[in-house]
């Protein structure tokens, strides 16, 4: 069974009285362990799509199946639940919390995750390590590089071992030198089994991916792999 | 999210902003430390009124002969036909709700001992008297039943008495002249202070009413066995007005008032006059505690201001901790503990400076303060429901917000 299942999925928006329709039935369905990328114009429902995947949007119609199990039907807490367990974020301006720590950073979803706080640092710890930060863990975001900062990021969303990696534009506001040690960082992880979903509008960042999907005004218009 | 937890990142949120907490906490800092000192001080006064109450003997009814009037010729109080032991007798004996009556003769009369002398308003009481008024001795003991009948020449001085004519010497046991009588001293009353009419009540000397009739105070006899006053002492405070009305009606027969006509005789509820003034003085304490109780409203209101501003600000990291997994119940809770945080900490500071304002007017200003443990423990907990109060609706909002328009907010 596909990790992620989207069935003529339908979400539109009202904007000052107007409907924008930022999907308009998409169908797409994902394996456990790919790497994708969804690339598009801006505006073209690439954002809306991941969004939704992430359960930080609901869909206005149309069914999203995640490993079975659909999103439409779940409450605001169950969601929450599902985002603190299955998914790891990635933002393009890395959404640190200011004056915290990196450790902090990091050990933030473990603050709202049911499996209680036993071991919470050392975890925080680990992830802080896989991504090469272990010595930056006292420092706080603005002493931190962007791309350390987006490193913390990686960790953090790491920190509850997610299935699915959602980033949207990790690298638009970092130089090239450092996009590329994040996208090998993205390589990595997707070896190690999770599934990435990166969305970009950089070509050289998506032909990298096993899989890419383009948008064009609110639907696909191309699935390559 | 463990309590705990949401605590911590309460605190560290209001470190962030260390001034502007502060600045927020000050309206709550005003209103308790105003809400301590005003209850404080209200209550203080109150209890000082009581004190008064309990000195003038509770649940006490004063009667004593009303204004004479004659063929439209009218005198003051106490002109017409006096009491008499029979009145006494009659109410002691048809009135359920009495529990004890005393009947005096008073007037005033100089006491004089060796070369000092005072003069001085002398009682001639009977036995239920020191009862009545519920006036322990602080010295010697009361009078017999052999004194009472007999008329025999001994007093019990009030505490002013003794001390302007004896200063610290023992009084007891010494001789007096009283009108030129002399008497001998059985004892000495404790004090009682001020009535609630503002007389010194140890200004006073008792005897014997038999000997008060018949060798001070005897040219004044109207009806045998005359009575000037007549106290009661009535079983409750709720049966006062009902025994009032009922001595009045028993009296007005017994004096041949005619229906239609003034009582010519008074019967006086002292509590009732205490009453009103503490009833005065509860008044006022409604007004301090509601102006306390404003002021903390008002600062309640400055943390609500301060706690929109901060979930406004924070927007976008309301969106983060949606989306690594923060449930709505999380925000809600997180901004709730802050506002608390807020209030209750400026609660105790506000304790602090209340406590220590209440303390020193008390000590420098010598007023009656009565800073109650029990008030500390509703100030702190009034402090923590405006938290809850003002904060709620600051925290359900930032809880109810859509994950990424947050996450989005700029």
């Amino acid at each position: 069974m596909p990790q992620i299942v989207a069935h003529d999925l339908v979400k539109t928006y009202c904007l000052g009285g107007s409907i924008i329709g930022a999907l308009q039935g998409v169908n797409v369905e994902v394996e456990r362990g790919e790497y994708l990328a969804v690339t598009g114009a801006s505006g073209s429902g690439k954002s809306t799509f991941m969004n939704l995947i992430g359960a930080l949007d609901t869909p206005t119609s149309g069914s999203l199946k995640i490993e079975g199990r659909e999103l439409g039907g779940l409450g605001s807490d169950q969601l929450a639940a599902y985002r603190n367990a299955k998914i790891g974020f990635v933002f393009q301006t890395f959404n640190l919390l200011a004056r915290t720590t990196a450790l902090d950073n990091v050990a933030l979803p473990l603050l709202y995750s049911r499996h209680g706080h036993a071991g919470a640092r050392e975890k925080a710890k680990a992830c802080l390590a896989k991504v090469g930060l272990a010595h930056r863990e006292g420092h706080q975001p603005s002493e931190l590089s962007g791309g350390q900062q987006q490193r913390v990021a990686i960790a953090r969303a790491l920190v509850n071992d997610p299935h699915i990696l959602l980033a949207d534009e990790p690298t638009g506001a970092l130089d090239s030198h450092t996009t590329e040690e994040i996208i090998e960082l993205f390589e990595e992880l997707n070896e190690s089994g999770i599934t990435v979903v990166l969305v970009t509008h950089e070509p050289d960042i998506a032909r990298r991916a096993h899989r890419r999907i383009t948008f064009r005004d609110g639907k696909i218009v191309d699935d390559a792999s | 999210m463990n309590p705990l937890a949401s605590f911590r990142v309460a605190i560290d949120a209001l470190k962030m902003h260390a001034l502007r907490s502060f600045l927020a906490m000050l309206g709550v800092i005003i209103g308790v430390a105003s809400v301590i000192v005003m209850v404080s001080v209200a209550s203080g006064a109150g209890e000082a009124i009581e004190a008064r109450i309990r000195a003038l003997g509770t649940n006490v009814l004063v009667i004593f002969p009303g204004s004479f009037t004659s063929g439209g010729r009218r005198a003051g109080e106490g002109t017409a036909l006096a009491l008499s032991e029979n009145d006494l007798a009659a109410i002691r004996a048809s009135v359920p709700t009495v529990v004890g009556a005393a009947g005096m003769v008073s007037g005033s009369a100089p006491i004089v001992v060796g070369n000092s002398n005072w003069t001085t308003s002398v009682t001639g009481v009977n036995a239920d008297y020191l009862d009545v008024r519920d006036w322990p001795l602080a010295d010697g003991r009361s009078f017999t039943e052999a004194e009472l009948r007999s008329g025999a020449k001994v007093v019990i001085l009030g505490a002013t008495t003794a001390r302007e004519l004896f200063g610290n010497a023992p009084a007891l046991g010494e001789q007096v002249r009283i009108k030129n009588v002399p008497f001998t001293i059985i004892g000495t009353l404790t004090e009682k202070g001020q009535s609630g009419f503002g007389t010194d009540q140890d200004d006073t000397a008792l005897v014997p009413l038999s000997t008060a009739r018949r060798r001070l105070f005897g040219a004044e006899q109207t009806v045998p066995d005359n009575l000037r006053t007549i106290m009661v002492e009535v079983a409750s405070a709720e049966a006062m007005n009902d025994t009032q009305e009922e001595i009045e009606n028993l009296l007005r027969q017994r004096r041949h008032v005619r229906p239609g006509t003034p009582d010519d005789f008074q019967v006086r509820n002292m509590a009732e006059f205490i009453r009103a003034r503490s009833e005065t003085q509860s008044i006022l304490s409604v007004l301090l505690g509601a102006t306390a109780a404003i002021s903390l409203v008002v600062g309640g209101i400055g943390i609500m201001n301060i706690m929109l501003v901060s979930v406004t600000e924070r927007t976008k990291e309301i969106g983060l901790r949606m989306a690594v997994g923060a449930r709505r119940r999380d925000i809600l809770s997180q901004f709730l503990i802050e506002a608390v945080t807020l209030c209750v900490t400026g609660g105790l500071i506000g304790l602090l400076i209340g406590g220590s304002a209440a303390i020193s007017m008390s000590i420098w200003g010598n007023w009656p303060i009565a800073l109650k443990p029990g008030l500390v423990v509703i100030a702190l907990l009034s402090a923590g429901l405006v938290g809850v109060f003002f904060g709620y609706y600051p925290a359900r909002r930032a809880s109810l917000m859509n994950p990424i328009d947050a996450l989005r907010y700029e």
